[in-house]
């Protein structure tokens, strides 16, 4: 079992490069320190993850049947969780304004449903978003911004800070940043983690950092468990599945392997990591999947949108639409919720 | 803030439930000589669910001469093509009445609805459709060149799978041109009768399959008929010798499946996380009640404590409760003698020293209840790591090297089951040569498939049942 036994800060060549962690494994003192060997040693100690294990106690664990009150709970639990989010190339000011509206108040006629976790778009429109909630009572939601050169962080390290920085300036409170999978998959695990923790610099206690791992990329439940742990390693708040632009996203293998990641990293740690699945998640029904994925696998502690998020758009009017069902006892249809 | 379940049982609506079974003899439902019922009751209730008909010699014959009378003049003389498109029919009706099957299933036994819909009833349907594609291809299931059927097959199932060890005993005898009759276990024959209601739905000859209710008595009058050809058997190693003994001299075939003390070997480079999902399934799975159950957890010492703590862990998360629910993971225990003879071997297990752990779990009050249970510090010299419990408890025990962990797991009068879990495919391969056990599984544990031939070494049996090696043990051949 490895064991955290403390972290410090330092300065490498003028820059400051933190964490330092020390672990304990088997008595053995290590240090993840940035270093090739560090890293390699540290990721060499998980544990293997076989596949079609996994898989199958993914599909296991899909045919929970959440009904009635146990229902009720889920659907404004999920609402609450989900980083509503906008990420295309025809994004406007309008088009974000309306889906910071529908973030305060998801359905217009009824007060009782709970406000979404977070508002989540590129970083030009972080500033709109952010003037937009205060204006209409949004104070709490947090604007995320998705950085690094989102989707695919093909750029320098030095474009990836800039772009994090504008977010942070433009009033972002949390950063959903990307890794660099080309590195990961050619072994270059230093620049990864190294990228992670300049980012985490920049964040430091202005935002929350959520890590996106692209698993549709990593393609190997074994390089989902490696990333996640390099992640945190490095120091992310949040591992997030992927960015939406590739399929397969949060397929629930992988947000399995994902939950014993931060599972683990908590026992070993005491530190609990978020997890925020993002990409396919599109139905209630989908939702409720990852919910009961969470509570049986890293344990009810993570359903809280502080430690579990949803990145989804589609996903919050078929809530909203089930939640009218159990209230009214029939099925309204997409023209009784609004559209953005 | 709490995600908790709300119940959600699977509707019994589905099924009709007779106030009283009679015998299935020549196609119809008809009652036994004299007027001795037993019942067969809800082990999760303790309800009782119908009025069974006991079977006395006089019915056995009366079953057997069936048998007899469909295998000479119909089933024997029909075209193999004919044969398997009754199979196929049957695997179909099965499928169209799968949810009745499973509920009925879960009602009569205790297990869970979520392993009956699951596995129990898909399986059962599945080794139908497989021996049906066999039927015209008898040439060439490692028999020789002119495989026969034996005759009229005498079958004795158990209790833990009902419909599941009927499709394993049925199909391929069917398949094979054998006509049958069945006695199914005392404390759970619902699935059978509804069986055979099935064979009528599917126009299959009378006589083919014959069903007759009883107790170990009935299985005796069955076992010792002179005009029976074959006995497949499938239950305790203790009833399996004493049939052994009484086909002796005979001239009688006979498949036997027996105990099992299946070990379960866990290398320190095991994919963790999916052990721990193996080691439940492999124990807690259908209550424990698995002949080839990993019942003994071999674990390398240096991640014992590791494994031990994600274990507890994990058990902690298994629901026991209604078996209707569609939410439970582990149901009754199937009768209160299984329940006090699990009790009988557990509490030895605390008088010997070992460690006896349990999640914290709320049993109904009414119903038979175990709850999932480990005992660490287990050593080959217990009772516990020796006698098979066939219940939710499982036996913990280490080892230093790889040669050590064989040595252990092979050291059991039984021989059914064992797994092995490593990242290292080589050490796999290595240890699946030297296991003494008819199924190992590797990275993953209690996998079924009507393709695979399932038996034991040893005290654990005689003979395959599913595969070409099953197909084989239901026909005479190699002679030319």
């Amino acid at each position: 079992m490895l064991t955290k036994i403390g972290t410090f800060t330092r300065t490498v060549h003028g820059n400051p490069f933190s964490p330092l962690t020390f672990f304990r494994y088997n008595s053995i003192v290590q240090l993840v320190d940035g270093t090739d060997t560090s890293i390699r040693r540290f990721l060499k100690q998980l544990p293997g993850v076989d596949q079609v294990g996994a898989e199958s106690r993914a599909a296991m664990l899909a045919t929970r049947s959440i009904k009635t009150t146990s229902k009720k709970w889920a659907i404004d639990c999920a609402i609450s969780m989900i980083d509503l989010t906008t990420l295309e190339g025809s994004d406007t000011d309008g088009k974000v304004r309306a889906l910071c509206t529908k973030a305060v108040h998801p359905d217009p006629t009824d007060p009782s449903v709970p406000s979404v976790g977070a508002i989540c778009v590129y970083n030009d429109k972080v500033a709109t978003a952010r003037k937009h909630l205060d204006a209409i009572g949004g104070q709490s939601i947090p604007v995320a911004a998705v950085s690094t050169a989102f989707p695919s962080g093909r750029a320098s390290l030095e474009v990836k800070k800039q772009d994090t920085l504008d977010a942070l300036n433009n009033g972002a409170t949390e950063i959903d940043m990307v890794i660099d999978r080309g590195a990961f998959l050619s072994g270059d695990l230093v620049k990864v983690f190294t990228e992670i923790v300049y980012i985490k610099e920049l964040c430091a206690d202005r935002a929350h950092l959520k890590v996106i791992l692209e698993t549709g990329e990593l393609v190997t439940l074994d390089n989902v468990r490696k990333a996640s742990h390099l992640a945190m390693a490095a120091g992310a708040d949040f591992i997030k599945t992927s960015t939406g632009k590739i399929s397969p996203a949060a397929t629930a293998p992988v947000v399995l392997v994902m939950l014993e990641a931060v599972r683990d990293w908590y026992a070993m740690t005491g530190i609990r990591i978020g997890v925020k699945p993002a990409g396919g998640i599109r139905t209630t029904k989908d939702a409720i999947k990852q919910l009961v994925l969470v509570r049986e696998t890293a344990g009810e502690e993570w359903l809280t949108p502080k430690l579990f998020r949803i990145g989804a758009s589609a996903l919050l009017n078929d809530l909203l639409m089930q939640r009218m069902k159990l209230r009214n006892g029939n099925y309204t249809g997409p023209n009784y919720v609004t559209l953005d | 803030m709490t995600f908790e379940y709300s119940p959600a049982p699977e509707s019994t609506a589905i099924v009709d439930i007779r106030a009283q079974y009679g015998l299935f003899i020549n196609g119809k439902f008809v009652d036994a000589k004299g007027s001795k019922t037993f019942n067969t009751i809800n082990p999760a209730t303790e309800k009782v669910l119908s009025k069974i008909a006991h079977a006395q010699a006089s019915d056995v014959d009366k079953a057997v001469a069936a048998a007899r009378t469909a295998y000479t003049k119909v089933w024997s003389k029909m075209a193999p093509q004919e044969r398997g498109k009754y199979l196929f029919r049957i695997a179909r009706i099965m499928q169209e009445r799968a949810r009745e099957f499973a509920v009925l299933e879960t009602m009569d036994n205790g297990k869970p609805i979520r392993e009956t819909r699951d596995i129990d009833i898909p399986l059962a349907a599945a080794h139908f459709f497989y021996h049906a594609g066999w039927a015209d291809k008898l040439k060439y299931a490692g028999a020789g060149d002119n495989p026969r059927p034996h005759g009229v097959v005498g079958q004795i199932i158990p209790w833990n799978f009902p419909l599941l060890m009927l499709a394993w005993k049925i199909a391929p005898a069917l398949a094979t041109g054998n006509t049958v009759v069945l006695k199914p276990a005392e404390t759970t024959p619902l699935t059978a009768l509804l069986f055979a209601e099935v064979c009528q739905q599917a126009g299959l000859p009378a006589g083919v399959v014959n069903i007759v209710t009883g107790d170990g008595a009935t299985g005796s009058a069955l076992v010792n008929h002179p005009d029976i050809d074959k006995i497949a058997f499938t239950g305790s190693t203790g009833v399996g010798k004493g049939i052994a003994r009484a086909i002796a001299g005979t001239g009688k075939s006979a498949t036997l499946e027996l105990g099992g003390k299946g070990a379960n070997i866990v290398f320190d480079d095991s994919p963790i996380d999916q052990t721990v999902e193996g080691i439940v399934s492999g124990i807690f799975f259908n209550q424990g009640h698995v002949c080839c159950a990993g019942s003994r957890l071999l674990v390398q010492e240096n991640v014992h404590d590791e494994l031990i703590e994600k274990l507890k862990h994990r058990i902690s998360q298994i629901r026991v409760g209604d078996p209707l629910d569609k939410n439970t993971d582990l149901g009754a225990i199937n009768s209160a003698a299984q329940l006090a003879r699990i009790k009988e071997i557990s509490s030895s297990g605390d008088a010997e020293g070992a460690h006896r752990w349990s999640p914290e779990c709320a049993l109904p009050e009414k119903g038979f209840w175990y709850p999932p249970t480990i005992f660490t510090g287990v050593t080959q010299a217990n009772r516990i790591a020796q006698e098979e419990i066939f219940g939710p408890v499982l036996s913990v025990l280490t080892f230093r090297t790889p040669q050590e962990a064989i040595d252990k797991a092979n050291n059991t009068p039984y021989g059914l089951s064992a797994g092995v879990w490593t990242e290292k495919g080589s050490r796999i391969l290595w240890a699946a040569k030297q296991l003494k056990a008819g199924v190992i599984w590797a990275n993953t544990f209690n996998k079924f498939d009507p393709a695979s031939p399932f038996g034991g070494y040893k005290e654990s049996g005689w003979g395959r049942e599913g595969g070409r090696h099953g197909l084989a043990a239901y026909l005479k051949g190699g002679e030319k």
